[in-house]
């Protein structure tokens, strides 16, 4: 009876965030993978047991495979492949933003991280600048994007396409996310505008948090500037690369509002989480549409268990 | 410790039943207590995604007699935001699965409403159309067009026409080409030749914008390279075979060769950033529904383009499809469960009546289900229309869902994406063949 007066108040307090996370988060996870599975593909509700869904989503046998990441890869759609061709390129389009997006946005936030940390006047302007984008949804962002990313050719052309003709630079036009190989690309721009400056964040906190002693004993022993960051400052940012890599992978691979505000509803600029909207609300295709949600969630959860868990064991390490 | 942990108890207790009772109210409403209570006071709640121009402002006058002629059941205006529907159509859904429909809710007339006949959330109005004579009014190929299985399920308020062809006079002056006949169009080799004379004088020849536009262009062609009886028997059951057929290919080749013409951009375009390129006379010619008249001669108020009909714009139906109403129509239904069903039956009865059609319409931009409308009311090109609209024979609209349901509408234009990417006509042709033996 006194062991539940010490924690049963505090269990009392937080049992209604856990009944709401257990029945809205996972309950609802758990229902959607139980729709995945199901014969639910037309606006009348069933719950037969179906994997259709799912191998309209994977290569058909082991042959394929090979198949099947190769037209991933290239964007390139083929006749032998029994997988949903649609699905291919989103995949393909995935694939893509990704690399940009992350690619891009750890370059840039790190560069800019490494030059504030070199001391600069006024950085908290600067880093309030570089940091403001994040503060745009991507509903927002999407749509000034669309404008300065317009591929209107010649006489028409507006955004960025216009400044670079007026600046004696246009060969560096071009149709942006209309691209034929690279279009996805494109729509990691904008994405890489609205987090590098949170990216540049977390690595400042990083630089700031290698303490002084330890780049002085380095320049005391004669090492030059870069070696400092090579050898002693850069190694301690594991860490912060490493969240940042999450947090910025499992934007990438849900993105859809960016998306949407851009290029709407077509293929040329699909990505999973479209088609997903697509299947769900237009073609009632419930458990494929399911089954796309699922695939995402098990993507993020690749990305973030071992994350999870690496952190967990570290910590225990201290 | 123990001492001070006793005497803070009973503060703590009154904290945590405090918070229990705040918890209890807060998850008690959702759960059933304070559930949909079906107030006694009448209020025809209507779902529609007329939000912004000419068809909100019909609405509203819609609106004003209806809640002159029935105060006891006043109009209840739920619309939601969000371009042709697609976001209105996300919301329904969710209202209809939980149970809770409008009284009434819009949907196109034709195949789009399939969905809810299966699924068993809306009832036939057949009574509606003879009690109130529709049959008589209406004609008899639109009403044989969206029955299904023999029943009627929504009364139409409009009709728009999808096979328009729009072109600038001043540039077709320019560039030497004859403007087409307002009633037989071009013929397609004469439209081939004024497009090439278009591409000469340096302006865009026919303008598109992004990928629903270019389904859209793509039923108008096929409509006018199949007829009206061709393009229908795509649509029946068993299809597949009709699909595969060399004239569905020759079909495909004619779009393939059109979109030689367009505009390489046309995928950052919206259909009226498409239409202004005719109309600031950088395109010649655009292929667009009849939305297109009102963007052209709406008010600029409106953020519409004010200008002159016949004048600064010109229009004639699609090459090959004169004598042909590709149609579409906006339409009210009768969802099963309807809070107020009296009020909703009165309500599509108004509907369909020629008061409401001729208000209506008007300020919408499109013309009356109905065959008897008094044409003083409309403008140029709804008059064209309204003569049209009594000789043609129609032809449903796949874009705007009158012949096919929306699985089939899905699988037609994911085929087109990746055509559009690839304009290899040979998979296309493939991949339209896998979706007819899928859906039909």
């Amino acid at each position: 009876m006194r062991k539940i007066r010490r924690w049963g108040p505090g269990l009392l307090l937080v049992s209604p965030s856990i009944v709401l996370v257990a029945v809205f988060v996972y309950g609802l996870i758990g229902w959607n993978v139980k729709v995945s599975l199901s014969d639910w593909r037309q606006s009348v509700e069933t719950s037969g047991f179906d994997t259709g869904a799912y191998g309209e989503l994977f290569p058909g046998s082991a042959g394929e495979l090979d198949d099947f990441a190769g037209a991933v890869l290239s964007g390139n759609q083929s006749d032998t492949l029994s997988t949903d061709p649609a699905w291919i390129i989103d995949l393909h389009h995935a694939l893509l933003f990704t690399i940009a997006f992350v690619a891009g946005a750890l370059l840039i936030g790190a560069s800019l991280a490494f030059l504030l940390d070199k001391g600069v006047k006024g950085e908290g302007v600067f880093r309030a600048i570089y940091l403001f984008p994040m503060a745009v949804s991507f509903i927002a962002a999407g749509v000034v994007w669309r404008w300065l990313m317009n591929p209107a050719p010649g006489d028409r052309s507006t955004g960025l396409n216009l400044l670079f003709d007026k600046l004696g630079l246009g060969f560096l036009a071009n149709q942006w996310y209309l691209g034929t190989n690279w279009g996805a690309a494109a729509l990691a721009i904008p994405a890489i505008w609205a987090l590098s400056g949170y990216i540049m964040a977390l690595y400042l906190a990083g630089f700031r948090g290698v303490p002084e002693e330890l780049r002085e004993a380095a320049r005391m022993d004669g090492a030059s500037e870069w070696r400092v960051y090579r050898h002693v400052v850069f190694p301690h940012l594991t860490p912060v690369t490493l969240s940042a890599l999450i947090i910025l992978g499992h934007i990438s691979i849900k993105v859809f509002d960016l998306i949407v505000a851009i290029g709407g509803k077509q293929l040329i600029t699909q990505t999973p989480a479209v088609y997903m909207w697509i299947l769900i609300y237009d073609a009632r295709d419930y458990a494929k549409g399911a089954a796309i949600a699922t695939l995402l969630l098990v993507g993020i959860a690749v990305l973030v268990i071992p994350y999870l868990v690496y952190t967990v064991r570290s910590e225990r390490r201290l | 410790m123990n001492e001070r942990h006793r005497r803070h108890l009973p503060h703590r207790m009154v904290l945590v039943a405090a918070f229990a009772v705040a918890i209890v109210a807060l998850v008690l409403p959702a759960s059933g207590f304070g559930h949909q209570t079906k107030s006694s006071a009448c209020e025809l709640s209507v779902f529609s995604w007329w939000t912004g121009g000419g068809e909100a402002a019909g609405l509203d006058k819609l609106i004003k007699i209806w809640n002159k002629a029935h105060p006891e059941c006043p109009f209840k205006n739920e619309t939601v935001a969000g371009g042709a529907g697609t976001n209105a159509k996300a919301v329904l859904q969710q209202r209809l699965k939980a149970g809770n429909p409008p009284d009434s809710f819009q949907g196109h007339a034709g195949a789009e409403l399939r969905d809810y006949i299966k699924a068993g959330q809306i009832e036939p109005v057949d009574f509606i159309y003879k009690q109130a004579g529709f049959g008589k009014v209406m004609p008899a190929s639109l009403i044989n067009q969206i029955k299904y299985k023999g029943k009627l399920y929504s009364v139409p308020v409009n009709i728009h026409r999808a096979n328009v062809l729009w072109y600038n006079p001043a540039v077709l002056k320019k560039a030497k080409i004859k403007p087409p006949s307002a009633n037989a169009s071009y013929s397609w080799p004469q439209f081939i030749a004024a497009l090439e004379k278009a591409k000469l004088a340096g302006v865009i020849p026919l303008s598109m914008g992004e990928q629903w536009t270019a389904q859209h262009l793509l039923e108008t062609v096929m409509i006018g390279a199949l007829g009206p009886k061709g393009w229908a028997a795509l649509w029946t059951p068993n299809s597949a075979g009709k699909w595969a057929s060399k004239s569905v290919t020759n079909a495909l080749n004619r779009y393939n060769q059109l979109l030689g013409y367009t505009n390489p951009d046309a995928a950052s375009l919206t259909w009226q950033d498409a239409g202004k390129l005719v109309a600031d006379g950088k395109a010649a010619f655009n292929i667009m529904g009849d939305w297109q008249d009102g963007y052209f001669s709406g008010s600029k108020a409106g953020d519409n383009l004010a200008l002159k009909p016949g004048k600064g714009y010109g229009w004639t139906a699609v090459p090959g499809t004169a004598g042909v109403y590709d149609w579409l129509s906006d339409s009210f239904t009768l969802p099963k469960g309807a809070p107020h069903r009296a009020a909703a039956v009165e309500w599509l009865t108004f509907l369909g009546s020629k008061v409401a059609q001729d208000t209506f319409n008007p300020v919408k931009g499109s013309i009356p289900a109905r065959k008897d409308a008094n044409p003083a009311l409309y403008g140029p090109y709804l008059k064209w229309a309204l003569t049209q609209w009594k000789a043609d024979a129609l032809a449903g609209s796949l874009t705007h869902g009158v012949v096919a349901p929306a699985a089939w509408a899905t699988d037609f234009s994911t085929a087109l994406g990746l055509y559009l990417q690839t304009r290899n006509v040979t998979n296309f042709q493939a991949a339209l063949v896998a979706a007819a033996k899928k859906n039909s």
